[in-house]
């Protein structure tokens, strides 16, 4: 593959027909980070994470305060309107990557949403998801990773995804009121504590599995992090997103991973959370996720450790880090080795034949029928990053299906002889560019281009 | 703007369209309809020369059997799976055409359609197509962009142009892609993980039962055949359509391809005359192919890039029951570069003669106007009727 054909379509989403070839492909790919929009005008159109967090409350105070027999259709309500939010921003984010003078970046964005996954498996995340890449994700991709951790801890979305919400602090001053409240009966009615973000923040976000955090490490970090939560409705009208409610906090000092962290409320887990980003594992972890990306499914180790020591030294830069790998000659070098996942094979089909936007239904119906649901993979890993995850026979052939459907909508206009070797320049191999010029059809020529295994490949 | 298929189905009056698919009163009853067989459509093996004795030793194994053609004359006969065709021509409602080509002698499909559709000597010469300036010819008033209609997600070629002409799909029709399915299994084919990939998913089809060209391909040509007529049988309804089949480039298999893809057709043609009832004696319906397919089979039980096609003109008002074909032999000597049926009727003239006396308009300047350089030849006999 050509230094264009990487740029274009390993660092980028694919080329459209009115792009130019980039002549110098580093230079372009830097550009690009001054020229990122966070929040782009597709996006803009979407609702905030502060409305939704009011309308969240709302639905709680409904509930709350209705007979028991109406509260399920609060919560119905609540839902079908978060149905709508979920479209508008598959619609949002689908339309930004199509449009996009910044690909590379763009590519960031679903790279750390994915890494930091939430799932609308957990339904009453589903009006929250969208709202968590472009409030939490999209303003702090080219920023320091702590920024960006941290965002997205105190993400609604993540906070109610991994139970954070609803963890309280066994000691703390609400469970002590509820116990005695119970007349002493131990437990009884009250919710504890609950690790699922302080184990997914080590395993997934962080430091990685296995990379030496013990289970009481779990324990003692998900007692640090009781008292982050979700704004309730005394805040209502502040625009907040995230509150620390002392009161939830499990009072005492921690010991994690040997280091002691001496109560201080909300500062507490900030300062564990601080100590994670500057492990070297995390580094590791971090480098090698990006370099499985941007290189190959089996990351060459010695390109891992450049990166990761580019973390380190910067104290968490991305910016740095995805400068560390854009001028390292291994990404150059490469044949094609990564299988393209539904979505960037979707997106950058579509980018191939010129589409500007998609109606947000089709765009979710879309990934849905190739395996790759926007913002709802089966666990807070994310969708997994091989090529053994997406290359299947069915899948295959749903891309040749949903391939001659997209052209059918293209018609005549787009000649594939043309399009192939400038969306893939000095990677179109002979088969493909024969198949092409034999193709009975000009449909049939475009869409044998879209499911060619240079185009399935970047 | 889409109807779903149980909508449709379920108002087979039509009574549903929205409003905006209502069209203007035009000032002709005639229907003209373009079926275009992309991907070269072999003529041989559709009008069949069985008394030329070239035929069965050129074609070998490919050669249908002359018991089970559908007799049309002393020379030719139609392919078995043309049943409704047949019985067409037998009432004086069909002809053949043969030996017919468009000015294009090389041998690419893209560039073969684009002078098929723009009606120029070569490709990319126009850039508009002749349907589309057949509306300039056709009285209409007022013009709305409803007079012309292709039954295509996007305009195709021949209706494009200055013009304005409009296209309706139904969304979730499903598309027969054998074609589609066998390039894709041939591009694969030195790919060792998508040629295993791609092994593993349609074998998972067959057993699914699921399998491609079965009966489903064959239910949507008529369910197209009902829409399209369900437009074209108002009285206020569009005059020029086009529908477009693909799946024609039969280079392996020819033999079961080739009878789906025909049995596709005359399904096609059956539903369409069903559908347009009292309309149909006002229906011209002409069929044609970008070149034709090579006279001898080649070595993978099918048929390479040729020259001359046939082409078929059905309807209600075609002056039918005829063959029209200058035949020049199977013979090698024959053969065009030695390997093609060389072409005797230029189709751009068979295309104009139809249109003017389908219209009533003036042979010479329809001619002029749809095909700038076509070469004037001796007249063509009335295949229209008055």
């Amino acid at each position: 593959m050509s230094s264009p054909a990487i740029a274009l379509n390993r660092f980028g989403l694919g080329a459209r027909p009115t792009d130019s070839v980039p002549a110098d492909a580093q230079r372009w790919l830097l550009s690009q980070l001054d020229a990122y929009d966070p929040l782009p005008e597709e996006w803009r159109q979407t609702s905030r994470t502060a409305a939704l967090v009011e309308t969240w409350n709302t639905m709680q105070r409904d509930v709350r305060q209705a007979p028991d027999n109406q509260r399920s259709s609060i919560r119905e309500a609540y839902l079908r309107q978060g149905r709508l939010e979920y479209q508008a921003a598959v619609g949002a984010r689908t339309n930004t990557a199509l449009q996009t003078d910044t690909p590379f970046i763009e590519r960031l964005v679903h790279f750390w949403s994915n890494h930091f996954a939430v799932s609308i498996d957990k339904q009453l995340t589903i009006g929250l998801a969208g709202s968590f890449e472009s409030d939490a994700i999209r303003p702090n991709v080219l920023g320091n990773f702590e920024d960006l951790l941290l965002a997205v801890v105190k993400h609604p979305a993540m906070l109610l995804f991994l139970d954070q919400a609803q963890s309280i602090g066994p000691q703390s001053t609400r469970a002590e009121m509820a116990q005695r409240g119970n007349n002493g009966s131990a437990g009884a009615g009250v919710r504890g504590l609950n690790e699922n973000l302080a184990r997914e923040i080590l395993e997934l976000h962080t430091m990685g599995v296995r990379s030496g955090y013990t289970q009481a490490d779990v324990t003692e970090f998900a007692r640090a992090l009781t008292g982050w939560t979700i704004p309730g409705d005394r805040e209502s009208g502040s625009g907040a997103t995230f509150r620390f409610v002392p009161q939830l906090h499990e009072p005492g000092s921690r010991t994690i991973m040997g280091r002691t962290y001496a109560e201080g409320g909300e500062r507490q887990a900030r300062a564990v959370i601080h100590d994670l980003v500057t492990a070297p594992a995390t580094a590791l972890h971090i480098a090698k996720k990006l370099v499985r990306h941007f290189v190959a499914d089996d990351p060459p180790a010695d390109l891992v450790q450049r990166l990761a020591d580019t973390f380190t030294r910067t104290g968490g830069d991305l910016s740095a880090v995805y400068r560390t790998i854009i001028s390292s000659p291994q990404t150059w070098t490469g044949s094609l080795t990564k299988f393209k996942s539904p979505w960037d094979w979707s997106i950058s089909s579509l980018r191939a034949l010129g589409s500007r936007t998609l109606k947000p239904t089709q765009a979710t119906n879309a990934m849905v029928q190739l395996g790759q649901p926007v913002w709802r993979p089966g666990s807070p890993a994310g969708y997994g990053d091989l090529s053994s995850t997406w290359a299947a026979p069915d899948a295959l052939m749903r891309r040749v299906e949903i391939a001659q459907r997209l052209v059918r909508e293209v018609g005549g206009s787009i000649d594939a002889r043309t399009l192939a070797p400038h969306i893939l320049p000095g990677t179109l191999s002979m088969a493909t560019t024969q198949a092409i010029a034999r193709a009975d059809s000009g449909s049939t020529a475009l869409a044998l281009l879209l499911v060619s295994p240079e185009f399935l490949r970047r | 703007m889409s109807l779903d298929r149980r909508g449709f189905l379920s108002a087979a009056s039509l009574l549903t369209l929205p409003q905006q698919l209502l069209f203007a009163q035009a000032q002709t009853d005639r229907r003209f309809i373009f079926i275009i067989q992309r991907g070269a459509a072999d003529g041989l093996n559709t009008v069949i020369p069985y008394a030329d004795p070239a035929y069965a030793k050129l074609r070998g194994a490919l050669a249908i059997d002359p018991t089970t053609a559908l007799k049309l004359d002393g020379t030719f006969a139609l392919h078995p799976a043309l049943s409704k065709l047949h019985e067409l021509y037998g009432a004086g409602e069909a002809s053949l055409i043969h030996a017919v080509a468009s000015p294009y002698r090389e041998r690419s499909h893209f560039d073969g359609q684009n002078v098929l559709e723009t009606g120029g000597k070569a490709p990319y010469q126009l850039k508009d197509g002749w349907m589309n300036r057949l509306l300039n010819l056709i009285p209409q008033s007022p013009r709305n962009g409803k007079e012309a209609i292709a039954f295509s997600p996007a305009i195709p070629l021949a209706l494009q142009g200055a013009a304005k002409v409009t296209t309706y799909a139904q969304s979730n029709l499903p598309q027969a892609n054998d074609g589609l399915m066998m390039r894709v299994a041939q591009l694969y084919e030195s790919d060792p993980q998508l040629h295993s990939l791609w092994t593993s998913a349609l074998d998972a089809r067959d057993m699914a039962g699921d399998k491609m060209g079965g009966a489903g391909a064959g239910q949507n040509s008529i369910t197209l055949g009902r829409i399209a007529s369900g437009f074209l049988a108002r009285a206020d309804g569009p005059r020029l359509a086009m529908i477009e089949t693909g799946g024609w480039d039969t280079h392996t298999g020819q033999t079961a391809r080739l009878a789906t893809q025909l049995k596709n057709l005359d399904n096609l043609i059956g539903s369409l005359r069903e559908g347009l009832g009292a309309a149909w004696s006002q229906t011209v319906i002409l069929i044609a192919t970008e070149f034709g397919r090579t006279a001898a089979a080649n070595g993978t039980g099918g048929t390479d890039h040729g020259t001359g096609a046939a082409a078929m003109l059905v309807g209600g008002a075609v002056n039918g029951g005829r063959i029209l074909a200058d035949w020049p032999g199977l013979e090698q000597r024959n053969l065009l570069e030695g390997r093609d049926l060389k072409p005797t009727l230029d189709l751009d003239k068979l295309i104009a003669s139809t249109l003017a006396q389908t219209f009533k308009l003036d042979t010479e300047r329809t001619t002029r106007l749809l095909f700038p350089d076509a070469v004037r030849a001796k007249a063509l006999p009335t295949l229209i009727r008055a």
